[in-house]
């Protein structure tokens, strides 16, 4: 392995305040009650900065001012607020790098993510659907399809940003108004975002951004002024917002867990896989809901791909987040962590064999190291629940028959891998895993035109594309 | 010797619709259906929670198979379908009369408007997926492709009012694209429902496809809905309490809700693609392009 002196991003370029309070109608409003929340950096465990916690009433203020903006924003011509979202993506742009070395400290990714992957999609998301809002007549949904009203959005923490971007780009190209909730680890971006929005001159109450946690959430979508809700997180929440909503006329659009299936056949390119499986489950610290969190290989190589797959793991760097060398960055919070150490204890006490390259852990901040685990049952409960880090399950499988059934077998169904050189197989296995993504000889690819969302207990409704529309329409 | 006279009619039992197969309500429960005008027309099954779940099983068996099958073929089965019901026009008619106190004339037109519903959906298996799916431009060397594919098992509470006509256009979107159902008839006028299985089950339909339980549909559907393997249910027949129950039992598992219509249906209206769209998914393959 080669030594790499440090490189480390200045993080002078960023300008964060003390402290912040709600943006609503347009303005920096402060909260009506005296709940505020540290946010910090996960890596150094430093305060970053105070964010509000919204109450009922704050709420209730954000989601009047959507409405207010409502008719003004939905009657404006698509062309005209194709425009402000054209505007919104070149000023994100612009400022990328601000962005990405936020979005680093209050996450804990590798700047080299946030960098590359997080803000160049977060971009071209807001592109994309800036041009389709003077386009509606041609997507599908009829002559003249009309937007919902006012949009509840709820985000999770582990691409703050780009989260955001797949949830008010589309919201405001329909014509809808919105109120989004940030994740209360990772609220810095969103409130950056709100400062776009006034370069962009965007009209007041178009876009509202109140912090807070579970119950600022609960308070937004179950508010009757909201007309669609949007929610990315964890299954458990989702089935609440789901029982929640009965009996309203509220559309929702749902995006969960997964525990996706890695399958790698004996004849995949076995570099190309080992890089697959490592950018399936270590990127973004194994945060994302479509990792590969389970490896299915076939029994005939999996000692050679497991082999390879730790020499690989071996060369990883974990460390500083803002040094542009480092592969693994920091867990996102204490809790995440508790409960990644709780399932991967939990794997070890199961019989599954823990294996982890040698990796020296910094002193401070929330770590966890690249971990595999061989020797797993399906019934472990790190063969089924979500462990959301960095923790690859090694099954295996003999016929192609077997990792259909195998990789069906889960409640989850967002997304899937398939690696193999016969382009029949790969299409018989697609065809049949029940998963809303198949990635095959790729994994962890993302793009604005591409429909991304789950099946089974994943979710319903999708995100990006022509079909990431509908979410935001009266269809 | 007697005199002779007028023949005894031979009456039909109406049993439930499960696997292909016509069994009794395993709870031996029935209860009396009258026509619109108070007259007894027959003893229906009154389905229970176990039928249910044998519904279930037998849809989720008949999945693979049917979500399986080309498109093509699907739509040839249920052109199938339509050509038996236009056979059995006039039973129908006068079944539809019974129920909905209907005149005769007005009967048959809604036979004839559940027929051309079967037909319209028939052509819709092959296109569906060409109106729905896409070929994502993506900023990549990538292959990506989005089609719709079957939710997978749907329960189906049918509307109470347009026995044959509100039953064949609610059972129609959903099993075109592949999903398989369980069906909860019109508590109030069953018979059609059970006539029309008749129909499905000499129509090359493989059983468990679509599979109809007659009962009470508040006692039912609850079950249904919180059913761990059922995908989907369309709540079209649910009243406005049932609906919030069966919404509620179905998020355990984020089965994908058809919530009832605001406003009242007019089944003879053009039905549009809404119904086929509520159980589908979106899937999206990407493979990287090179040499």
């Amino acid at each position: 392995m080669f030594e790499y002196a440090p490189a480390p991003e200045s993080r002078d370029i960023v300008d964060i305040r003390p402290s912040y309070g709600l943006f609503i109608n347009g303005e920096w409003v402060e909260p009506q009650g005296e709940g505020r929340h540290k946010t910090v950096n996960p890596a150094t465990e430093e305060v970053l900065a105070e964010v509000a916690w919204a109450g009922e009433a704050d709420v209730d203020r954000a989601v009047q001012a959507a409405a207010k903006a409502f008719p003004v924003w939905s009657a404006m011509p698509g062309a005209e607020r194709a425009k402000y979202l054209f505007r919104i993506a070149r000023i994100i742009q612009e400022r990328a790098r601000e962005l990405a070395v936020l979005e680093t400290l209050d996450n804990g990714k590798p700047i080299r993510e946030s960098r590359d992957v997080d803000l160049p999609l977060v971009a071209a998301h807001f592109f994309y659907y800036a041009g389709w809002a003077d386009k509606l007549a041609y997507a599908g949904f009829g002559p003249d399809p009309r937007p919902l009203g006012v949009a509840g959005q709820v985000i999770p923490w582990n691409f703050p940003l780009l989260m955001l971007a797949w949830k008010i780009a589309p919201a405001l190209a329909c014509g809808n108004t919105v109120v989004l909730k940030p994740a209360e680890t990772t609220p810095l971006t969103a409130l950056a975002f709100a400062d776009i929005c006034r370069q962009a001159d965007l009209p007041a109450g178009v876009v509202n951004i109140v912090t807070g946690a579970g119950e600022t959430g609960a308070a937004l979508v179950n508010h009757p002024g909201v007309d669609k809700v949007a929610f990315t997180g964890s299954t458990e929440v989702g089935r609440l917002i789901a029982g929640s909503l009965a009996g309203t006329r509220k559309k929702l659009t749902l995006e969960l867990g997964g525990k996706a299936a890695n399958i790698v056949f004996e004849d995949a390119p076995l570099d190309q896989a080992v890089e697959g499986i490592v950018n399936g489950i270590f990127f973004n610290q194994g945060h994302v809901c479509c990792a590969g969190s389970r490896l299915l290989v076939q029994e005939s190589i999996a000692a050679d791909l497991l082999e390879a797959l730790k020499r690989r793991l071996g060369t990883l760097r974990l460390g500083d987040p803002l040094d542009k060398n480092t592969d693994i960055g920091a867990i996102n919070s204490a809790e995440q962590l508790a409960r990644i150490r709780e399932l991967s204890e939990a794997g070890e006490a199961e019989g599954a064999e823990r294996w982890s390259p040698a990796c020296p852990i910094p002193e401070r901040g929330y770590w966890f190291p690249p971990t595999v685990f061989t020797g797993v049952a399906q019934s472990h409960r790190i063969a089924r629940e979500e462990i959301f880090g960095p923790v690859l399950s090694v099954l295996t499988f003999r016929t192609p028959a077997e990792a259909v059934e195998k990789a069906n077998n889960t409640p989850y169904g967002l997304s899937a891998g398939v690696w193999t050189e016969k382009g029949s197989r790969m299409l018989w296995m697609a065809s049949r895993l029940r998963a809303g993504v198949v990635w095959s000889n790729t994994f962890n690819r993302f793009d604005p035109a591409s429909p991304f969302g789950g099946y089974k207990e994943s979710g319903y409704g999708r995100e990006g594309g022509r079909h990431g529309l509908e979410a935001y329409l009266a269809v | 010797m007697s005199e002779r006279t007028e023949r005894l009619s031979v009456r039909k039992t109406y049993k439930l619709f499960i696997g292909g197969a016509f069994p009794r309500s395993e709870s031996g429960r029935s209860y009396v259906v009258t026509s619109s005008k108070g007259d007894f027309l027959a003893n229906a099954a009154r389905a229970s929670r176990k039928d249910a779940r044998d519904a279930v099983s037998a849809a989720r068996k008949a999945f693979s198979g049917w979500s399986g099958a080309t498109a093509y073929n699907r739509g040839q089965i249920l052109y199938r379908i339509a050509e038996m019901l236009e056979g059995r026009r006039t039973q129908f008619a006068s079944e539809v009369a019974d129920a909905d106190g209907v005149s005769a004339k007005k009967a048959g037109e809604l036979v004839d408007a559940a027929v051309d519903r079967l037909v319209w959906y028939a052509g819709w298996s092959d296109k569906i997926g060409a109106v729905l799916g896409s070929a994502n431009p993506v900023a990549g060397p990538y292959f990506n492709l989005s089609s719709p594919e079957p939710t997978g098992v749907v329960a189906v509470v049918a509307p109470p009012a347009g026995p044959l006509l509100g039953l064949v256009s609610v059972i129609a979107p959903v099993i075109v694209t592949g999903n398989t159902c369980v069906v909860v008839a019109s508590e109030r006028a069953p018979l059609p429902a059970i006539t029309l299985a008749e129909v499905l089950a000499t129509s090359d339909l493989p059983g468990g496809v679509v599979n109809i339980l007659t009962g009470s549909a508040a006692e039912i559907a609850p079950w249904l809905a919180g059913h761990m393997d059922v995908n989907g249910i369309d709540l079209t027949g649910a009243d406005p309490e049932l609906a919030v129950t069966c919404e509620e039992l179905a998020a355990e598992n984020l089965k994908r809700v058809l919530r009832p219509p605001a406003d009242r249906v007019d089944w003879l209206a053009d039905p549009g693609i809404g119904r086929m769209t509520a159980f589908l998914e979106t899937k999206t393959v990407w493979h990287p392009i090179g040499i």
